[in-house]
């Protein structure tokens, strides 16, 4: 009796064990080797949380298994900022899921470098085509498609047409003077002339790097992520002219501990129609609308000015989308599914529900929302792209931008030190 | 006459030891196992990814840290933070401690309120606060504006933030340690205090001479727990703030967050996690060595001297 109590002791605590070192994978599906005919399962791991996603979603997964009985998707849905996290620990753990959502740059990169992913070259044949080359550039790396495109999408200002008459602005501006002489009426007039989101950081890397851009073009950014030298006339001229800009105090209260889409945030601000402006990429309208009240009709889009004697056209946009990776161990149905979630008739359905914009070729016209509308012109008459810095560089370079972009609007670094200190992060990876 | 003897202890030995067994199993994998691994990656440059990592760096990571303004200012502020939880937060918990031990109608309703905000998991009392304190249509600010003073900007003003994260600490905690206080108050016995009037000590030396040495083991304990927790200081600082504006309420627990899982520099964000680890130990050891000595007596001296 003792010894088979003992025995059953251990035989508890070792299940206990074993129970936990099981459960750590996400990818205990499919392997590479499947046979036709018999059951596979394809994990798919996106950020469909929301609408009209995350109907779209659970909709066009039961259409696909309809059409091939013998293939599961097992949808797995997080939210953003977890997803992060979540993908994170898995690539950590050396393995990725069979099809993932992904926003290409510097992440998919290192994945890539550390073999996790599935290069789309070879097997693809004529599909790559059919994307536009806005919405791929962010997904070759050294050449090669390790993902396609779901969404893309720019980064422009948004802003309030009743605040904007109010402050006695007949039209939007073009370039950056105007649009400094213009914060400084809109500041007369006691209107706040802009929101941002000081805690989250990005939005306010987007006024830095797209200064950059108009400043030194395309170009410039492309060589300094080779050369890892941020310390460029561009670089340095664009901290100055945002710190011209944050020296006019244009932002609202409290702004630097203010988050993106939490109750006061600057989507909130926006939405209540309380900043006459702010920078921010497509999603903009909605998320003013679910975290404010929205403004409705008052709202309109203009692109980031230009800025006199810079070498960027007006016309190149900046901005990012998300896309989707296929895992390097995930069975050959992932290619399939996605596939049928890129091809033009699936595709079309998910741009009409207004969750993500074109990235076909010839889609503009899908699009229903004014709004977003305005946004896809914008995109298909682009004669440039750049992708988020903080995805198209190596994930600590981003950062670094964040970082230092924040401390430059918050007065803490001078133009040259931000410069400084995203070169040195950049020498050191 | 020996052997059985023998094998008694052996049987007593074998039995120990798979009673320990599964303990110690999850203890090694889940305890050793991560600090042994993350101390070896923090003499690596590394990502996380691509296996086991191989650029040996020696010591730099841990050179980095200490040369590193945002990783010194995380110093500062853990500082700060105890200072002020030690002079402030306890302090006044001691006091409500005394005062709810009074008779006074109400006690418990009190005590359970105060004890409230404890039960609530950091992350609900981060959102709550963001909401009260925030500078545009916070409540606190509403209240501060409608009395005729000025709002604050709490959380969105580096030299205020810093005192802004240490007040909803101590809103969260000061129950918590109230708590302690008041039972080890219930544990001195009435007599000594009787006493103590008898020989004609009133009210201050009372407390002075009788009631604050006989808290003393209390008292130890709840520095030894406070200090610990504002080290390790994490999930209110990353929700409120992100350790912002300008790094001014970052704690080296962000630093490491921000390192490991933004950056992708698992190696650095080791060397910081070790920095942590050595700061805690180092200042248990000391601790339980030289202030909590006598409160250990009867635990590990005296089985030491039995053995």
């Amino acid at each position: 009796m003792k010894v088979c109590r003992r025995s059953a002791a251990l035989v508890a605590a070792s299940a206990l064990i074993l129970g936990g070192c099981g459960s750590t994978g996400g990818n205990n599906s499919g392997g590479s080797g499947s046979s036709a005919g018999s059951k596979v399962t394809v994990e798919f791991w996106n950020i469909w949380t929301t609408e009209p996603m995350k109907t779209y979603g659970v909709n066009a997964i039961k259409e696909f298994e309809a059409q091939h009985p013998n293939i599961t998707i097992k949808n797995v849905a997080t939210e953003n900022e977890a997803f992060k996290s979540k993908i994170t620990t898995l690539t950590q753990s050396g393995k990725a899921p069979d099809v993932y959502q992904t926003w290409g740059g510097g992440v998919l990169k290192q994945q890539v470098d550390a073999g996790l992913v599935k290069d789309l070259s070879g097997d693809a044949g004529s599909w790559l085509g059919t994307f536009t080359d806005a919405a791929m550039a962010a997904y070759q790396v050294d050449g090669k498609p390790y993902a396609v495109p779901e969404d893309i999408g720019m980064v422009g200002f948004w802003y309030n047409k009743a605040l904007f008459k109010k402050a006695g602005i007949a039209d939007a501006p073009s370039t950056w003077s105007q649009l400094i002489d213009d914060v400084k009426k809109l500041k007369a007039a006691g209107i706040t002339p802009m929101a941002l989101a000081g805690k989250d950081k990005w939005p306010g890397h987007y006024y830095w790097a797209y200064l950059a851009m108009r400043i030194g073009g395309l170009d410039a950014l492309k060589q300094a992520g080779e050369t890892k030298d941020f310390t460029g006339q561009p670089f340095v001229e664009a901290g100055q002219k945002l710190k011209e800009l944050a020296d006019l105090q244009p932002f609202q209260k409290g702004y630097l501990g203010a988050a993106y889409d939490k109750p006061d945030g600057q989507a909130a601000t926006m939405g209540n129609g309380k900043a006459a402006m702010e920078l921010m990429g497509q999603w903009a309208p909605s998320v003013e609308k679910s975290s404010g009240k929205g403004i409705g009709d008052d709202l309109g889009f203009f692109p980031f000015p230009a800025v006199d004697g810079g070498k960027g056209s007006v016309t190149d946009a900046f901005g990012g989308g998300g896309g989707f990776a296929i895992g390097a161990d995930a069975p050959a149905e992932a290619l399939e599914f996605l596939k049928f979630l890129t091809e033009s008739n699936e595709h079309r359905k998910a741009v009409q529900t207004g969750g993500v914009l074109p990235v076909l070729k010839g889609e503009e016209d899908a699009v229903t929302d004014p709004n977003l509308s305005v946004v896809a012109k914008n995109l298909a008459s682009a004669t440039g792209f750049q992708l988020y810095l903080d995805q198209a560089y190596p994930p600590a370079v981003g950062q670094e931008v964040n970082d230092s972009v924040a401390e430059l609007i918050a007065g803490t670094k001078t133009p040259e030190q931000v410069a400084q200190a995203i070169t040195e992060t950049a020498k050191s990876e | 006459m020996t052997r059985p003897r023998s094998r008694g202890r052996l049987r007593g030995f074998t039995t120990v030891l798979l009673f320990l067994l599964p303990a110690l199993v999850l203890f090694l994998l889940l305890v050793v196992a991560p600090i042994a691994v993350a101390m070896y990656t923090s003499f690596f440059k590394w990502n996380g990814l691509r296996g086991l990592p191989t650029d040996f760096l020696g010591l730099d990571n841990y050179t980095r840290a200490f040369s590193d303004p945002v990783f010194l200012g995380d110093l500062w502020h853990g500082g700060v933070l105890i200072v002020l939880s030690l002079l402030v937060q306890l302090p006044m918990s001691l006091g409500l401690a005394l005062l709810l031990n009074q008779r006074l109608r109400g006690r418990a309703f009190y005590r359970l309120l105060f004890f409230a905000p404890y039960v609530l998991s950091e992350a609900i009392t981060a959102v709550l606060f963001t909401m009260i304190l925030s500078p545009d249509e916070g409540l606190a600010n509403q209240i501060l504006e409608s009395i005729g003073l000025g709002g604050l900007e709490w959380f969105a003003e580096p030299s205020t933030v810093l005192l802004s994260i240490f007040v909803v600490m101590t809103w969260k905690y000061f129950g918590f340690h109230m708590i302690l206080y008041l039972a080890g108050r219930q544990g001195i016995p009435e007599e000594l205090i009787e006493a103590a009037k008898i020989d004609g000590a009133a009210g201050w030396k009372v407390f002075r001479h009788v009631t604050l040495p006989l808290l003393g083991p209390t008292i130890r304990i709840s520095v030894f727990l406070s200090v610990i927790g504002a080290i390790q200081l994490f999930d209110l600082v990353w929700i409120i703030t992100d350790g912002g504006p300008s790094h001014a309420s970052e704690t080296m627990a962000v630093t490491m967050f921000q390192f490991g899982f933004k950056r992708f520099q698992v190696g650095y964000a080791s060397a910081i996690s070790v920095v942590i680890f050595l700061i805690s130990l180092v200042f248990a050891l000391l601790y339980q060595r030289y202030v909590m000595r006598r409160d250990l007596e009867g635990a590990t001296t005296v089985l030491r001297d039995k053995r």
